[in-house]
């Protein structure tokens, strides 16, 4: 695995309005990792995930992408390079065609015509296989968000981005997305930035975490060194789950 | 009857080239004043025919700004009011139903490497539904325009006369029979039309 790692962020601020959601020094992602970033509601956690999508620019600060010996940002990335991130949203919206063609949405996008294979494996990676004629407004919520999963993995992409991909999932859903992100990263070294509100999640799931309070970062370590023997007190009452904001 | 169905046809298609990338730009962006505008796109779907068909008139004759294009009393400027009335019909419903469409969704489409091009296109198709209503409202308006087409086509006959217009004229020489036989045939036109546009909906439906 190469050192260089793939996001550096640096003095990163976001706001929206008046209001700084986003105040990180320093952070780098590295290639291959299973990142967790935790913390309660309102943290910051889907804004960074949203900077890391290169869906959304620094109002300031630098936030760098490397990819292919090139390093882009929100605003110098090309499509193709774009293409290489996939995100899945806590609350998936889905395009009122059949699952099957949701699925096979992105790969249509980039002009791939021979991707019947790849969207079948994934629908069967995602046990769909028995609804991908069915519309989307007949699906459980899990369903849906199994789609969500299914039309990002079939993309095979370089980072997959996922905030909070299990929120409000039964435990059955739960254990298969978790198990599917699980196979990605072993099978493919795709680095993963999972957000989640979840310790236990973050726990099963992660190489390391980051917790965020309000907008800042509050500890990065393994994932060992974070559960285990965190060195921040707000981390260990965050865990202990006595957190009070 | 085959001019009805020419200019109807005309009218629609320009309304809809016009109407439908219109609306669908409004939905999607945010300005000053848009809420003005949304008031004035509400009033167009509702302005009276013949005073469309007056200032198209006095655009169009002889003294008028545009006189030299010596288009009054002819097919085109039968078609200039009618696209007039209809694109406002068009503008209004593309745009309330892109509106209508999940605004998480473009930036989902977006995060699987959409262009921003291609999401706006999703969404206009995941708008299909209220974009036809929008054509079906537009062709409504047309085929059955009287007052405007009468005043600036002039209903001559031969050139400029359309079902409308005869039905008002053979209804006056109290050729009831004649008029009532038109108006089925309108009214046919009109039917299939919507069937056409409402089966094209169930194959949309369908992809």
């Amino acid at each position: 695995m190469t050192s260089a790692p793939l996001y550096t962020l640096r003095d990163v601020r976001q706001v929206y309005g008046a209001r700084t959601v986003l105040d990180i020094p320093a952070l780098t992602v590295q290639r291959g990792e299973v990142l967790a970033v935790v913390g309660p509601s309102g943290a910051g956690k889907s804004t960074l995930l949203r900077l890391m999508a290169l869906l959304e620019a620094p109002a300031q600060g630098e936030m760098l992408l490397h990819l292919n010996d090139e390093r882009v940002t929100a605003e110098t990335a090309s499509i193709a390079q774009r293409r290489l991130l996939a995100m899945v949203f806590q609350r998936p919206a889905l395009l009122s065609r059949n699952v099957r063609a949701n699925v096979a949405y992105g790969l249509r996008l980039r002009g791939e015509r021979n991707g019947q294979k790849r969207v079948e494996a994934a629908l069967e990676r995602v046990s769909l296989t028995h609804l991908a004629n069915a519309h989307p407004r007949t699906l459980s919520g899990g369903e849906m968000q199994r789609v969500a999963v299914a039309r990002a993995l079939v993309l095979e992409p370089r980072v997959l981005l996922l905030d909070e991909p299990t929120a409000n999932l039964d435990p059955y859903n739960v254990r298969l997305i978790e198990s599917l992100i699980r196979e990605q990263h072993t099978a493919h070294e795709t680095t993963i930035i999972l957000v989640t509100h979840n310790i236990f999640q973050a726990r099963r799931l992660a190489t390391r975490v980051v917790l965020l309070l309000e907008g800042a970062l509050i500890e990065e370590g393994s994932a060992e060194e974070f559960f285990d023997s965190p060195r921040d007190p707000r981390t260990a009452a965050f865990l202990s789950g006595e957190f009070v904001y | 009857m085959w001019r009805s169905l020419q200019v109807t046809a005309s009218a629609l298609v320009f309304s809809a080239a016009v109407g439908v990338p219109v609306g669908t730009w409004l939905a999607l962006t945010r300005f000053r004043g848009q809420r003005v505008l949304n008031a004035l796109i509400y009033t167009g779907m509702g302005l009276p025919p013949v005073v469309v068909g007056l200032v198209v008139y006095l655009f169009l004759s002889n003294s008028g700004p545009l006189g030299n294009l010596a288009w009054l009393f002819t097919i085109k400027a039968m078609v200039v009011a009618q696209v007039i009335i209809a694109t406002p019909l068009v503008v209004g419903v593309t745009m309330s139903s892109v509106r209508a469409v999940d605004p998480a969704l473009r930036v989902q489409l977006r995060a699987l490497g959409a262009t921003r091009w291609q999401a706006t296109v999703a969404a206009l198709v995941e708008a299909r539904f209220g974009v036809i209503v929008g054509l079906v409202a537009g062709f409504g308006s047309i085929i059955s325009e009287v007052g405007a087409v009468m005043l600036v086509g002039g209903n001559i006959d031969g050139r400029t006369r359309v079902l409308t217009t005869a039905v008002v004229l053979e209804t006056r020489r109290g050729n009831f029979d004649v008029a009532l036989a038109l108006g089925i045939i309108l009214l046919t036109l009109s039917f299939a039309a919507n069937l056409i546009m409402v089966m094209g909906q169930g194959k949309l439906a369908e992809s």
